[in-house]
């Protein structure tokens, strides 16, 4: 299932490329309207692609009362997101099923890799002045080499907005370029914060400026703005990275976040991501969604293709 | 396959629908179908039954009547019996039952939607999410005609009963476009489903019966082509609406010829799907996938001509085909199928035999590796690249999911390429610059365009062909008056049937020796020559065609000699033939041609022309009342009133020619439906013989106000009032081509007229037999006609002699689809 890739350097700044880009928006909702029509999946097919959405996940935690208590919470559930008796009747019991990563502020990442210790789930850190980010350079480089060294192998940044809206391409570039070289081995995902771009042309546009720059990942949003993913947004971005593949010959990661909260909804970004990128795609090297509530939803769907009847929520473990 | 084993596939699954409520109502039935006539189900008279399979699997579905003779005269016995009282149901109370069979379509869509998709074998996905749903919205919209009929569309009355014959790719929504607008007005209906798709209409039928709809107003009769033609042909049918091949539109055309029907032809198409350099490719992936894999390609309007700029060609085909290898072909019913069955195997080989000649004739083939069911009637999508226009793939319809791709360098030149076909449906055109778009959508030849967007349909856009496409509009206000005719008027009803084949018939007709000069000895009506006075002769002049902006004498070199009252020779025309008319066909042509062309004029600036020709006609008032009173012996005093009456006509269209520009029309689309009002193109007229200036005026000053040009054909006995207009026209800034005259014998002109295939449309205002021979003729290119059956109409008054009835003729409807946002 997972396909090995060469991790994406980066490439100079092609500013012809990234003018090039057009967004129909009538179209993009149309296509996004009839392709969560257009496939279905039942059965089996249900769980088994649920199971795998589950090893996208990033449990995420983000809150101002997270403490240490809350964090060792959040990473026992990342290392055992289903219930045992369900992967059981899902005959699954011997697959390792754990999430893709646990996501935390950085002052928190400490904690969360003292208790990951012995899992192979990574650890991701926010930085760079998460959510809004507009804190000095300096101040946003310093936060990631912090959560680097504290033991993050990932780290989600987020783009300086006002230079996206500006369209001052070579500023953002050089500033996700200097984020993804203190990086070093930890992997970049850079948050677009989509909400706030205006136009899915300028998502466009931003998407592949931020995978010229050397990110490993792009990804929708902090989940703190008013409109967060939305299938529109996932399809332009997808399409950007499709593109980037095509023309730069590097894979680029997606990560939809916030608001994604059922497993329903799982299902029809996984339908995009296949049909938009290819089944290459559909795994943690390559796509992850940024949730807290979703696991929850779908781990009472499989409890329910598992026993025949609807879940009650109390009888799914907390994390 | 288990659950691990697709969790390291991440492969689809059948997710099929259920097909049980679908098969327990054909259980119900036994599998066995009757006619359903005034609200029951009947066995057809003979007993005879044809059968209905599952495309997908070949399984008998069930029997259902072929209808006979006998069985399609009960019908339109039923539903002529019916429309007495349903004409006269207030407004209201027809609303309500428009209201109440879309209010039961929604209760039974998933049933309708399933039926549809065992019977035609089109995805449940298309049926449920797409064909359903306009069919129920396609109720509403015209439940609001019914209300609004006596306030909005004051002056007209149904037509009657109306004889309705459908294909098999859209069986619910053929339907529902035939009879929503039909019922809403007040007419009654038969209505033949296509044989290899009857059953929603039956189910539809059992719908009706169960809002409540009186017996007689909706009849189904299943049957076969025979059946067809029994139906469209039968003399108690007021109106024909056929939706269909151009080849059999063809065939109804000529069998209706002369018959008084209206009719209206929703026909056969190929229609361009443009992207140019700028457009969101990615998205005009999307657009190629619904316009021409949507319904398995069976759709009248796919979009099966590509015509990519060749700047973004390679790039363009590249994303298509690695979205090509995405499409998923198999059960119809599976939720998760893109492509479901062809619908009979007769159309797979029609398809195959395509692809056939395609590869033949050297266009590259591409069909992605993808699964086909093993069995069943499936076809895989297939696109043809290397394609140039004189490829016969480029030209003919298909009618499946196979799409011909051709490259252009410039928007005049993607133009060209679009408008080089002898159909005009719809085209879809894609480019992010709002300017560019526009002016494609502007220039293109086509009853629909779709912008950055294809296959969009709904009940308030009027969907309707340019060319051989067809004549008429379903959806929107034009589309009504396909159902309606004004109340002054009554149905035009043939004589009893001609010895000879209708064939024979026009064959004979409009035959013409060449004239020769007056007999002798020459009336005078006691009027002395000149010689017996001994006075200088009158100085001759001879009126010549008017051709082009110049004065042509005819091709043939004979004259037609006109007499006035008592048989007194009041001058000489030239005897126009098949030449004359050729070139002012020509002449026509340059006038749209020319910078800038007629059409092209604002509206403004041909009011102001027609103005100029009323200013400059009222200044010779007094000669064209002498020459009528001359030619037709009517008094002075009458002739100057017909004078007048022409001015103030010319007033009228000057009036309309910038008021008639369109709509606005409120579709479900988020951006602006335009229902652009275009001219027709080059109208053919032949005038009436009474009524010398005003039937020419009438006539002439609606085409060219809507920027049409014309060739005309004056009164044959009086065509000097029409001789000496063309001074008029010449003085009033009247461009050379827009009006072209040519004299002669009416019919034997007509004859070339109507079968020009460069004519857009043809008024005949002649004879009843005149009709019948140009509505016969009119198949060559299956223009528009307009005639009067020899009805004489009072050109004088306002009701009859001009108005929208008048304007509608010279217009034809391109809505145009605008998506927006950003």
């Amino acid at each position: 299932m997972v396909s090995k890739h060469d991790r994406n350097p980066g490439i100079p700044l092609d500013l012809g490329w990234v003018h090039e880009a057009r967004v129909n928006l009538s179209a993009t909702q149309r296509r996004t309207a009839t392709l969560v029509a257009r496939r279905s999946l039942k059965k089996q097919w249900q769980a088994a692609w649920l199971l795998r959405a589950v090893t996208s996940i990033d449990l995420t935690t983000l809150a101002g009362d997270d403490t240490p208590g809350r964090i060792h919470r959040l990473c026992a559930k990342a290392r055992q997101p289903i219930r045992p008796d369900i992967l059981a009747a899902l005959d699954m019991g011997e697959t390792p099923i754990t999430v893709g990563a646990v996501c935390v502020y950085p002052s928190r990442v400490r904690d969360a890799a003292a208790a990951l210790i012995g899992a192979a789930i990574p650890v991701a850190s926010v930085a760079t002045g998460f959510p809004a980010g507009p804190t000095p350079l300096p101040q946003r480089l310093g936060e990631i080499e912090a959560a680097v060294a504290d033991g993050a192998s990932e780290i989600d940044i987020v783009i300086n907005r006002n230079l996206a809206l500006n369209e001052e391409w070579e500023a953002l570039y050089d500033e996700v370029k200097q984020m993804r070289a203190v990086c070093g081995p930890a992997h970049l995902k850079t948050i677009l914060a989509t909400g706030e771009l205006g136009t899915l042309r300028r998502v466009r546009k931003a998407s592949l400026v931020c995978m010229m720059a050397g990110a490993d990942f792009i990804k929708t949003s902090t989940g703190k703005e008013k409109v967060n993913a939305t299938l529109e947004v996932s399809l332009i971005m997808a399409r950007a990275v499709r593109d980037y593949w095509e023309r730069a010959g590097y894979r680029i990661g997606f990560k939809p976040a916030g608001g994604i909260s059922s497993a329903k909804q799982a299902l029809q970004w996984q339908i995009l991501i296949k049909e938009e990128l290819g089944d290459d795609w559909l795994n943690p090297q390559l796509f992850r969604f940024g949730a807290s509530s979703l696991l929850g939803d779908i781990e009472r769907q499989l409890s329910h293709y598992a026993t025949g009847n609807y879940a009650a929520r109390h009888h799914i473990p907390m994390s | 396959m288990n659950v691990a084993e697709i969790f390291e596939s991440m492969s689809y699954g059948p997710a099929p629908e259920s097909r049980a409520a679908a098969d327990r109502w054909l259980d119900d039935h036994q599998r066995q179908f009757g006619l359903f006539i005034n609200n029951q189900f009947m066995a057809a008279g003979g007993g005879a039954t044809m059968a209905t399979h599952d495309p997908a699997t070949g399984a008998l579905l069930a029997q259902v009547a072929d209808a006979q003779a006998d069985d399609v005269d009960a019908a339109v016995k039923a539903a002529r019996e019916a429309c007495k009282s349903w004409r006269a149901t207030p407004d209201h109370e027809r609303a309500r039952y428009l209201y109440a069979i879309a209010r039961h379509i929604q209760k039974h869509d998933r049933l309708l939607a399933v039926l549809e998709s065992l019977d035609n074998g089109k995805p449940i996905r298309e049926s449920r999410d797409i064909d359903t749903q306009l069919v129920a919205r396609h109720f509403y919209y015209h439940a609001g005609w019914a209300q609004l009929r006596s306030q909005r569309l004051p002056g007209y009355e149904p037509v009657g009963v109306v004889g309705q014959v459908i294909p098999w790719n859209f069986p619910l929504l053929m339907l529902a476009w035939k009879i929503a607008p039909a019922i809403a007005m007040g007419n009654t209906v038969v209505l033949k489903p296509a044989p290899y798709t009857p059953l929603t209409a039956l189910l539809f039928a059992e719908i009706v019966a169960e809002a409540g709809l009186p017996p007689g107003v909706i009849n189904i009769v299943t049957g076969g082509d025979e059946t067809g033609a029994l139906l469209t042909t039968h003399a108690d049918v007021d109106k024909v609406a056929f939706t269909g091949s151009t080849a059999v539109g063809r065939i109804i055309r000529r069998a209706t010829a002369g018959t008084g029907k209206k009719l209206s032809l929703e026909l056969g198409g190929k229609s361009p799907f443009i992207v140019f350099d700028d457009a969101d490719l990615d998205a005009a992936v999307e657009g190629v996938v619904d316009a021409i894999w949507f319904n398995q390609g069976q759709v009248c309007c796919a979009g099966s001509r590509l015509l990519v700029q060749e700047s973004a060609a390679n790039r363009f085909h590249t994303k298509l085909k690695r979205r090509m290898a995405q499409l998923r072909v198999g059960d119809p019913l599976d939720k998760g199928v893109d492509i479901g069955a062809i619908v009979d195997w007769i159309q797979h080989e029609h398809i195959d035999r395509w692809v056939k000649t395609g590869v033949a004739e050297g266009a590259e083939l591409f069909q992605p590796d993808i699964d086909l069911p093993g069995d069943g009637c499936f076809y895989p999508p297939t696109l043809f690249t290397n394609v140039e226009p004189a490829s016969s793939i480029a030209q003919e319809e298909i009618f499946g999911p196979v799409l011909v791709s051709m490259s252009f360098r410039t928007p005049a030149e993607a133009v060209a390429l679009a408008n080089n076909t002898r159909y005009g449906l719809a085209a879809s055109v894609w480019s992010e610059n709002v300017n560019l778009v526009l002016d494609v959508a502007s220039k293109i030849r086509a009853g629909t365009v779709w912008v950055n967007s294809t296959n969009l349909f709904d009940a308030a856009s009027g969907f309707g062909g340019y060319r051989e496409s067809g004549y008429g509009r379903e959806g929107g206000q034009e589309g009504l008056y396909e159902y309606l005719r004004p109340a002054w008027k009554k149905r035009h009803t043939p004589q009893a049937a001609n010895e000879l084949s209708l064939a024979e018939f026009v064959a004979a007709w409009g035959s013409h020796t060449p004239a020769r000069p007056a007999a002798l000895p020459l009336q005078t009506n006691g009027v002395k020559s000149a010689a017996a006075n001994h006075t200088a002769p009158k100085l001759d002049r001879t009126p010549k065609m008017y051709i082009g902006g110049a004065q042509k004498r005819p091709d043939g070199h004979y004259t037609q000699t006109i007499y006035g009252k008592g048989g007194v020779v009041v001058g000489q025309v030239g005897d126009g033939n098949r030449k004359d008319i050729r070139d002012a066909v020509e002449a026509a042509h340059k006038a749209h041609l020319a910078k800038p062309g007629w059409s092209a004029r604002h509206g403004h600036n041909r009011a102001q022309i027609l103005y100029f020709v009323a200013e400059n006609l009222e200044a010779r008032a007094d000669e064209f009342a002498r020459r009528l009173a001359l030619m037709t012996g009517q008094p002075v005093k009458s002739a100057a009133a017909e004078a007048a009456a022409a001015v103030q006509r010319l007033f009228t269209y000057a009036a309309w020619a910038d008021k008639m520009g369109g709509a606005v029309q409120e579709t479900t689309l988020r951006g602006v439906t335009l229902a652009v009002h275009e001219p027709v193109g080059v109208i053919g007229i032949a005038c009436p013989d009474k009524f010398p200036l005003l039937g020419f005026v009438s006539l002439l000053a609606p085409a060219i106000a809507r920027g049409n040009t014309v060739v005309i054909i004056p009164s044959q006995p009086h065509p000097l009032s029409a001789t000496d207009f063309y001074q008029v026209l010449a003085t009033s800034d009247v461009p050379a081509g827009v009006v072209n005259i040519v004299t002669g014998n009416r019919d034997h002109l007509t004859k070339t007229l109507a079968a020009h295939e460069d004519v857009d449309a043809m008024w005949y205002f002649g004879g009843a037999e005149g009709a019948t021979a140009v509505e016969y003729l009119s198949t060559s290119n299956m223009k528009r006609t307009w005639v009067d059956y020899g009805y004489e109409r009072d050109w004088l008054s306002q009701e009859q002699g001009e108005g929208e009835a008048f304007l509608r003729q010279a217009i034809q409807v391109k809505n145009i689809w605008v998506p927006t946002g950003e």
